[in-house]
């Protein structure tokens, strides 16, 4: 999920041999898979790089709203399918890391920028968690808004991404599903689980929008990422796509979307929806979001109080090979 | 003889309560372990207790025949009527002292599900046989990490070593033996027919991990009567608060 744009930078480019470049954007064209030991362009491995570390990123830090219920998951079951949840979660960043690494950057490094503020992650993960009914609106709406994004990435053009993106999207379907029922049960459950499902929606709708980016007239590196196709529909495409899907959703567990404009539009086939909150998007996006700081302080403890615990592994292995050598 | 259906859900209760609260204490883990492996691997462990824990707790409602299952026995009992031994409630410290416990608690249980797997009920027998598949992982992967930081740096043997401090007063309690009348029938185990096998165990690993062997100390024994550590209260109030909140809710 979350490859939307969230850093621009206009880097200059290196001067490339056209004739390499030309035969680069020929294979794209042929949606041939670009593989690690192949030529490409420096800005298409920096654009990658961004866009898949900031993915990663956002499946690490998304374990933490979430893992704020396992321990106040309301049965045995649904602690069980959180907790396996957060794990697939989790899973998913290594894979995301390990692809990301094939272009030449170093986990330790992303992790680092993610440390220090300076990368990007989505910005859905920095809202809070309130009520039970939170677990089910983040697997039935970011979970879904995640699929929307990543199933057009099982063809983007470099294929350790695209790889990872197919093992990905069968699991997040299957979160979507969980999360879909969890809401499903409130919304048909005693009057507090149905204003815990409502007040959930209500919260989480919005946020869930912008999450798939800037509108397309303010997204200025997404033509280049869909020419390079790893990008391969534009957020509004996909915004739209997430809309019409969700609101019969809604409708059918007797949930209110919250938004007065919402109306069917029977010419385009689709539903007009109202203005998003740009301000709030950016805001959230320059770390301003609600719960911004927790989640960074959260990872940032994480890492600081387990670095003895790296310290003595990578310790331990160095005595062990010594040990070999000596044998 | 004369074991009858109350008594067995009792015993399942105990076993079902260890792999609750243990499950409990190591999903706190969750996001916020040292890597993010580690963090995967705890989570393994927990939903696999979990999952242990529906199936006894479950099991045991059955026999008890008052209409409760594992959720009801997990989220609307208090301390007093929770059975667990005292380590797996014990608070999860810093990873030295999550992973003493976890190497302790897991090596018995391994000891105890093998041992259990010939149990004349038949219902126990099959949990077992398949939790102890489970155990067996979570023995070595924890056995494994004593080593690493016990012989790892200077700090992580400290650490390890005060973990493993924390946790051994405990360890005799595991060796309680429960209701001789199950026993006699064969439904559960004396541990103490064990304990030489988990000595040896716990011995070895040790002396790989270069750490000394705790000095015997009194044992601070209660959890099978419902005596408690403080920690457990705070640990159900937050596990069993949806359920406490709203009684009257299904989830
Ligand atoms: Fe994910
Ligand atoms: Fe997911």
């Amino acid at each position: 999920m979350y490859t939307t744009e969230l850093q621009k930078n206009a880097q200059p480019t290196a001067v490339e041999d056209p004739a390499r470049v030309a035969e680069f954007e020929a294979r794209i064209a042929r949606d041939e898979f670009i593989e690690p030991k192949d030529w490409m362009p420096e800005a298409y491995r920096r654009t990658l790089v961004r866009q898949m570390s900031q993915h990663a990123h956002s499946e690490i830090v998304g374990m933490l709203p979430e893992g704020n219920w396992i321990t106040r998951a309301p049965s045995l079951r649904r602690k069980a399918v959180l907790l396996a949840k957060v794990q697939d979660e989790g899973g998913h960043g290594l894979y995301i890391y390990a692809a990301a690494e094939t272009l030449g950057t170093s986990r330790e490094q992303m992790v680092d920028a993610l440390h220090s503020g300076k990368a990007k992650y989505s910005t859905i993960f920095n809202y809070p968690t309130l009520t039970w009914a939170d677990i089910g609106a983040i697997g039935w709406l970011v979970d879904g808004a995640a699929i929307m994004n990543q199933v057009p990435l099982q063809r983007a053009s470099y294929g350790p991404y695209a790889r990872a993106m197919v093992r990905i999207c069968k699991e997040e379907s299957f979160h979507q599903r969980q999360g879909f029922e969890i809401m499903m049960g409130l919304a048909a459950g005693t009057a507090a689980q149905k204003r815990m499902a409502q007040d959930a929606l209500n919260r989480w709708w919005w946020p869930s929008l912008m999450m798939f980016g800037p509108p397309d007239d303010n997204s200025p590196n997404s033509a280049q990422s869909m020419r390079w196709r790893i990008k391969r529909e534009t957020n509004d495409e996909l915004r739209q796509k997430f809309v019409d899907v969700t609101v019969p959703q809604a409708e059918a567990i007797g949930l209110t979307i919250p938004d007065p404009d919402l109306t069917w539009n029977e010419a385009r086939g689709a539903y007009d929806f109202g203005a998003i909150d740009w301000d709030e998007f950016y805001a959230v996006v320059r770390g301003e979001g609600p719960t911004a700081k927790e989640r960074l302080k959260a990872r940032n403890d994480a890492w600081n109080e387990g670095a003895w615990v790296r310290e003595a592994a990578t310790a331990h292995a160095a005595k062990r090979a010594r040990k070999a050598e000596a044998a | 003889m004369g074991a009858d259906r109350k008594d067995i859900a009792r015993y399942a209760i105990s076993l079902g309560d260890d792999s609750l609260i243990l499950g409990q204490r190591l999903g706190e883990w969750c996001g916020h372990a040292p890597t993010l492996e580690i963090d995967l691997f705890l989570a393994n462990i927990a939903l696999d207790l979990i999952g242990q824990a529906t199936l006894l707790l479950d099991y045991a409602g059955t026999l008890e025949g008052e209409g409760r299952d594992g959720d009801k026995l997990a989220f609307h009992r208090d301390v007093l009527d929770f059975t667990n031994c005292l380590l797996v409630e014990q608070p999860n410290g810093d990873f030295g002292r999550t992973i003493a416990r976890q190497f302790l608690f897991s090596n018995f249980q391994l000891l105890l599900f093998q041992a259990l797997s010939n149990s004349t009920d038949a219902t126990i027998a099959g949990i077992a046989r398949k939790a102890a598949k489970e155990v067996a992982y979570h023995a070595r992967v924890a056995s494994e990490w004593m080593v690493r930081l016990g012989d790892g740096t200077e700090e992580s043997a400290q650490r390890v070593a005060e973990g493993l401090d924390w946790s051994w007063r405990f360890v005799d309690e595991l060796f309680e033996a429960p209701d001789a009348k199950l026993i006699e029938a064969g439904v559960a185990v004396d541990p103490a027919s064990f304990r030489p096998a988990f000595d040896a165990a716990i011995d070895a690993v040790l002396r790989d991990a270069c750490l000394a062997r705790p000095a015997d100390r009194r044992a601070t024994v209660g959890g099978r009567r419902g005596h408690h550590s403080e920690h457990l209260g705070h640990l159900l109030s937050q596990m069993q608060f949806l359920q406490r909140t709203y009684p009257d809710a299904r989830w």
